[in-house]
């Protein structure tokens, strides 16, 4: 009898730990900023114990807020754009260097992950500023000094550096996983390199694409520290926004209103694209 | 007549010499086998064939052409890998369409071309599966028949038939010689499984680390190897140490002061040997009828044979006899041994690297 009922709540008390971590970081706040959301404010008397969904109406009615939003959107559709682009190959190279510099090189690309954003988002606005090495370099070559700090170029460029890892890693996890003479099969059939990898290569590691840029995606856009360094006062990006209406406009029934809409609006593009790409990958690959 | 010619072709990775120096020629229409110990260096020739590893020294032509520097998407030969190598994503009549697409054939005669190499490997009904769908010996073939739809010039095969279990082996080589005759290309297939290499080809290549040691038909191959190691490799043999005595026009072997006719011509007297017998070329008298008195230590059944060790004088002989249908001698009983002089085969050298 004891020992049936110890063999019932096994499985609860093993699950129990987990859950509770889960119920009291992730659900508890998330439910708390969703109550907050419908809380009316007022600029003199602050937070009203009245219901309302007026900042819902304001975010969305708003061209303020929807210009960050569409910005955020952008950048960091731009971003996993880029890292794609880059990171896909540098992949495929890495996956066919021999030992030695495959380990180097998988350290160079890890590396970065191991000193924190904001330094490294401080070195890119000292390269990036009017007098970086980035203007000196155009100016020695002969260019107009440009304007890129303080710029959506700016933060895009910071952000694929952060992101880049996290495209290379599930990339190359999965041509860890390619028979390396399915490549050269393709070869022997008359498929020139370029065709064998499209043909070949890339089919196979669109699963590894698909996680990686799902990935690169929710980072970039709810990235706060690159935006805030590299965007300026006036470059907003969802994020900083939110973190100005709490802490500028003390206004944190509308930041908490912001909040949820970007998460919902990141979980409706992810699990959109997450069905559309993985449909297909899934049906051929199984 | 020579359609496909190694000469002195060399393979190093960095200091280690993977293939010694291969020289071979190859006709029209031939099956050639590739067989030696794993690790020898049969996949590094076979690839060097394909273009998929550049030869160290050494030239390869194909037809009178050179084709030792070109890349493997102009040589257009037939591979079939050890692992198939088969295309995931694509169902099994994609993948065999994929050699024609990349020669731009039209899709109506692709599509034809298609459906009789998947006829001629018997695949016909699985064409819109997936390679994960299959079994092994069905994977096996579609990776035949995607190399043979191309109508390559040559078929290189590696270790074909090593992921499937005995029985579909012995049945997937008949059915690799059927195709192959039925088709008539010329074939070089690798393989570490001597039974193989002796029952499907024209002829076997033996390599031993990394050097080609003997060319033969199989049969010549087995009655007359060139060395200790070929001798034990290729099927059972007994291999006994000895030295070559010599009187007037006899000669024999002392082994251990046992003397046993037989004749080699050019060895000196006083030289060390190995004397190699195969097993079933010994027969099996009444004690005292034969050329060397023994005892039966052990016999096996093996169905449509017997095999038995022997303890003789000269020390442990293996003998197979057919199954007459009758019992053979029980083990303990004393038995004579006899053979006829022209099966013992004379190596000269010690067994020691045989082993
Ligand atoms: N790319 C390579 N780099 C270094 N050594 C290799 C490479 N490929 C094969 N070898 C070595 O060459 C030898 C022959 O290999 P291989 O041709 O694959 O043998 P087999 O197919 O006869 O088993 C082996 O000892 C193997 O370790
Ligand atoms: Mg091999």
């Amino acid at each position: 009898m004891i020992a049936r009922s110890s063999t019932l709540s096994a499985p609860w008390l093993l699950a129990g730990p987990g859950a509770l971590f889960f119920f009291g970081l992730v659900l508890l706040p998330l439910a708390l900023t969703v109550i907050l959301s419908f809380h009316a404010y007022d600029h003199s008397t602050g937070i009203q114990n009245t219901f309302t969904l007026s900042h819902y109406v304001t975010v969305v009615t708003d061209s303020y807020y929807l210009e960050i939003f569409w910005r955020t959107l952008r950048i960091a559709a731009l971003t996993t754009l880029i890292c794609a682009a880059i990171g896909v190959p540098e992949a495929y190279i890495l996956s066919r260097m021999r030992d030695p510099w495959r380990s180097v090189f998988l350290l160079v690309i890890i590396g970065p992950l191991l000193v924190s954003v904001v330094v490294r988002t401080f070195g890119w606005s000292m390269l990036l500023g009017s007098q970086g090495l980035v203007n000196q370099a155009l100016q020695l070559v002969g260019f107009a000094p440009a304007r890129i700090l303080y710029t959506e170029t700016a933060i895009v460029i910071a952000l694929v550096h952060v992101m880049l890892p996290f495209m290379v890693i599930p990339v190359w996890t999965a041509l860890q996983k390619l028979d390396p003479m399915v490549e050269a099969a393709a070869w022997t059939l008359g498929a020139s390199h370029f065709t064998a990898l499209r043909r070949v290569v890339m089919p196979q590691v669109t699963l590894g694409m698909l996680s990686g840029s799902l990935i690169v995606f929710g980072l970039s856009a709810s990235a706060f520290a690159v935006p805030a360094l590299l965007g300026g006062r006036r470059l907003k990006m969802a994020a900083t926004l939110v973190y100005d209406e709490y802490l500028h406009e003390l206004n944190w029934p509308l930041g908490a209103a912001i909040a949820i809409i970007v998460l919902v609006a990141n979980l409706c593009i992810m699990l959109a694209y997450n069905r559309m790409v993985e449909a297909r990958a899934r049906r051929t690959l199984g | 007549m020579a359609f496909l010619t190694l000469e002195g072709v060399s393979k190093e990775f960095g200091s280690f010499t993977a293939v010694r120096d291969v020289t071979l020629t190859i006709d029209k229409g031939e099956f050639v086998s590739l067989l030696g110990p794993s690790g020898c260096g049969k996949t590094t020739t076979l690839q060097m064939i394909a273009g998929l590893v550049e030869p160290t020294e050494g030239r390869i032509s194909l037809d009178g052409r050179d084709i030792t520097r070109e890349k493997p998407n102009h040589r257009g030969l037939g591979v079939v890998f050890q692992s198939y190598a088969l295309f995931p994503h694509m169902t099994v009549t994609q993948n065999v369409a994929f050699g024609l697409e990349m020669r731009r054939v039209p899709s109506a005669e692709r599509m034809e071309r298609v459906r009789e190499a998947l006829s001629l490997v018997q695949l016909t009904s699985f064409a819109d599966r997936y390679p994960r769908q299959l079994s092994g010996g069905q994977r096996q073939r579609v990776a035949i028949a995607r190399a043979l739809v191309i109508a390559p010039p040559v078929l290189l095969l590696d270790e074909p038939l090593s992921n499937l279990d005995a029985k579909l082996r012995e049945e997937m080589q008949f059915e690799l010689r059927r195709i192959q005759r039925k088709v008539g290309t010329t074939t070089i297939m690798v393989t570490h499984d001597q039974a193989e290499a002796l029952s499907i080809s024209d002829r076997v290549v033996v390599m031993e680390g990394g050097r080609m040691t003997q060319v033969d038909a199989p049969y010549r191959l087995y009655e007359q190897p060139s060395n200790a190691f070929i001798s034990s490799f290729v099927g059972k043999t007994n291999l006994l140490a000895g030295t070559w005595r010599r009187n007037g026009t006899s000669s024999a072997v002392d082994i251990g002061g046992v003397l046993l006719e037989a004749s080699a011509p050019e060895i000196a007297a006083g030289t060390p040997v190995t004397l190699s017998i195969r097993p079933e070329k010994i027969l099996m008298r009444d004690a005292g009828a034969g050329r060397l008195e023994g005892r039966v230590a052990s016999r096996f059944f093996l169905g449509s044979q017997w095999l038995f060790t022997i303890d003789t004088p000269i020390g442990t002989m293996m003998v197979s006899t057919p199954n007459q249908g009758v019992e053979p001698p029980a083990e303990g009983s004393p038995v004579g041994l006899d053979w006829s002089p022209a099966n013992l085969r004379i190596i000269a050298g010690t067994a020691a690297a045989a082993a």
